[in-house]
């Protein structure tokens, strides 16, 4: 309950503040141009221009989640507002939740916003409605997973560039890991591939495949980088 | 309604306060004094369960700050040196959000945010956004959250600082008003803003309660060695003549124990500005004294600044500390050195 009335907060300043109507604006820019540049090769399927639309807005998702949550706890330590949620009967825990359920919130709505283009693909060719379902849930988890890791580099540093850094370079590490993956033997390969963020993962749900390892690891990702940023705010209480 | 026993914390390696004890009663004001550095914010991060301590027991309201830290919450206030707004939201709103925060039931916000309004008298700017509020209104948002879920205790950090003398005297009415409905810990470094509105002083240095006591005692305990501030001048004369003149004048007298020249506080011939040091209050025998030996008296005022402050209730301790310091190295060193083998032929 206590991390609703956060989350309501924080959504009401991404709504204030032109920096979150242009990042979403941005991330729909994108995907757009991308669509309409896949969308003019006449050889190419429907079904395979589904499958590069998630793909293409992976990238959108992945980058726009990072910068929707550099601001989340960096921006409070930085102004001192942190101290109000520090010193409110409220628990660490659901001061993490409710930061990330606003995020996510508006990178989900971000993303329900390029429905319009698989629509169009759905009325003029030939794909399932299953297909966009579980792409759709795919760029979801990403998005939850990407916002998680971006929350914790925020409960790690005060400057909201530094955020981003650091929210970066362990998104870049995490899918990288599919290049390390290709380079070790058996069965360190396995172990790379399936920890990889995007590659091994994401691309079942590209192509309109459920499998619910791939969910529970984006669930598993999301889960250790919100309690990662719990553990974080928790011990610095005891600097 | 506050008990600190033993209180410790450290940064890394550095030792922020500690060890710390004191009692707290309900209802009383207390003023937390100390220089910068001395450990005033981190013994009222500590009470608003914003930091935990290193060691110690710290219980609020029969709470324990470390084993239930949210039912401490819930019943402190606290306003810290910057105080934790929302630029993006208008006051009502943030102080409905800070409500929520602090569990008042859903039903009772709107009128706990009105009578705080009412309380700091910010009801005229309510609905502007909090970024576009002046330095002072934004302090009485500050309040405003603090006491908003009617909390037992209210800790307020520095909430003079930045403010202009209007205001000042405002916000001394404001922290005064909340005498009674709760108990309230100012801290500040400026002693006259203390003793205006608290019971009790509590003088922090170095981490630890140098001293306390209402203000009369604090008084009372100065008298016995005041500092009184001089600026002479005595016409036709150089500033070296009329300091030989004012030290003559003074130092005779009875009670007096140090008489030191200073930088003139103005300018001007045979200006000069001298400190005397006195076991009592000898403000008027200077002033005789100095006039009989011709001198006119352009001020003279006991001296009541902070540091000034410090080293009387400090004493010796505290005014030679760094001479002492600085000695005690030297005397180190030297025994280190008389005892450190003299280099042999082998080594050299």
């Amino acid at each position: 309950m206590r991390a609703l009335i956060i989350a309501r907060r924080e959504l009401y300043a991404y709504l204030r503040s032109p920096l979150g109507s242009a990042i979403i604006a941005a991330a729909l820019l994108v995907d757009g141009i991308l669509f309409y540049f896949a969308s003019l090769d006449t050889k190419r399927l429907s079904a395979q221009l589904l499958t590069q639309f998630f793909y293409d807005s992976s990238a959108a998702t992945m980058v726009a989640g990072l910068l929707l949550s550099m601001r989340l706890l960096a921006e409070e330590r930085q102004s001192g507002t942190i101290t109000l949620l520090n010193t409110a009967p409220i628990r660490d825990r659901d001061i993490v939740i409710g930061k990330f359920i606003s995020s996510f919130g508006v990178l989900t709505l971000m993303n329900l916003l390029t429905a319009y283009m698989p629509l169009m693909v759905y009325i003029r060719g030939k794909v399932s409605v299953g297909h966009i379902l579980v792409g759709y849930l795919g760029l979801i988890l990403l998005g939850a997973a990407v916002t998680a890791i971006g929350l914790f580099a925020s409960s790690l540093a005060r400057s909201q560039v530094v955020a981003v850094i650091i929210g970066a370079a362990m998104v870049a590490s995490l899918i990288l890991l599919w290049v390390v993956a290709r380079a070790v033997n058996p069965p360190f390969n396995t172990f790379f591939s399936g920890l990889a963020l995007h590659h091994e993962n994401y691309r079942p749900f590209m192509v309109g495949t459920l499998s619910f390892d791939r969910v529970a690891y984006y669930l598993m990702v999301t889960y250790f980088f919100l309690l990662s940023a719990t553990k974080v705010l928790e011990a610095r209480r005891w600097r | 309604m506050i008990e600190i026993q033993e209180l410790y914390k450290y940064y890394g390696d550095r030792r922020a306060i500690g060890p710390l004890s004191t009692r707290i009663a309900q209802g009383e004001v207390i003023g937390l004094l100390g220089l910068n550095g001395a450990g005033k914010t981190t013994t009222l991060r500590v009470l608003a369960c914003d930091l935990l301590p290193t060691s110690g027991s710290v219980r609020v309201a029969g709470f324990d700050v470390v084993e239930r830290p949210d039912d401490v919450r819930a019943k402190v206030g606290y306003l810290p040196d910057r105080p934790p707004l929302y630029d993006d939201m208008t006051v009502r709103e943030y102080l409905t959000y800070a409500a929520r925060l602090r569990n008042v039931p859903a039903t009772n916000v709107k009128k706990r945010v009105a009578d705080v309004e009412e309380l700091t008298e910010i009801g005229n700017v309510a609905n502007q956004l909090i970024g576009s509020l002046s330095h002072g209104f934004k302090q009485r948002v500050g309040i405003a959250q603090a006491i908003v879920h009617g909390p037992e205790l209210v800790v307020l950090d520095e909430p003079i600082s930045g403010l202009d003398p209007v205001q000042i005297m405002e916000m001394r009415e404001l922290v005064r008003g909340l005498r009674g409905a709760h108990t309230v810990v100012v801290s500040s470094h400026i002693l006259t803003e203390i003793s205006e509105t608290c019971d009790r002083i509590l003088v922090i240095d170095d981490g630890r309660i140098a001293w306390s006591g209402t203000e009369s005692e604090l008084s009372a305990t100065l008298k016995q060695g005041m500092r009184i501030a001089l600026t002479v001048r005595a016409q036709g004369s150089s500033a070296a003549v009329t300091a030989d003149k004012a030290r003559a004048a003074v130092t005779s007298l009875n009670g007096v124990r140090e008489v030191e020249v200073l930088e003139p506080a103005e300018a001007g011939e045979g200006i000069v500005t001298l400190r005397v040091a006195v076991s009592s209050d000898v403000r008027e025998e200077v002033g005789k004294s100095l006039v009989q030996a011709g001198l006119g008296i352009l001020e003279l005022a006991r001296e009541r600044e902070l540091e000034s402050m410090f080293l009387e209730l400090l004493g010796e301790g505290h005014e030679h500390a760094g001479r002492k310091r600085r000695k005690k190295k030297q005397g180190e060193q030297d025994t280190a050195a008389s005892e450190a083998p003299a280099p042999s032929k082998e080594s050299l």
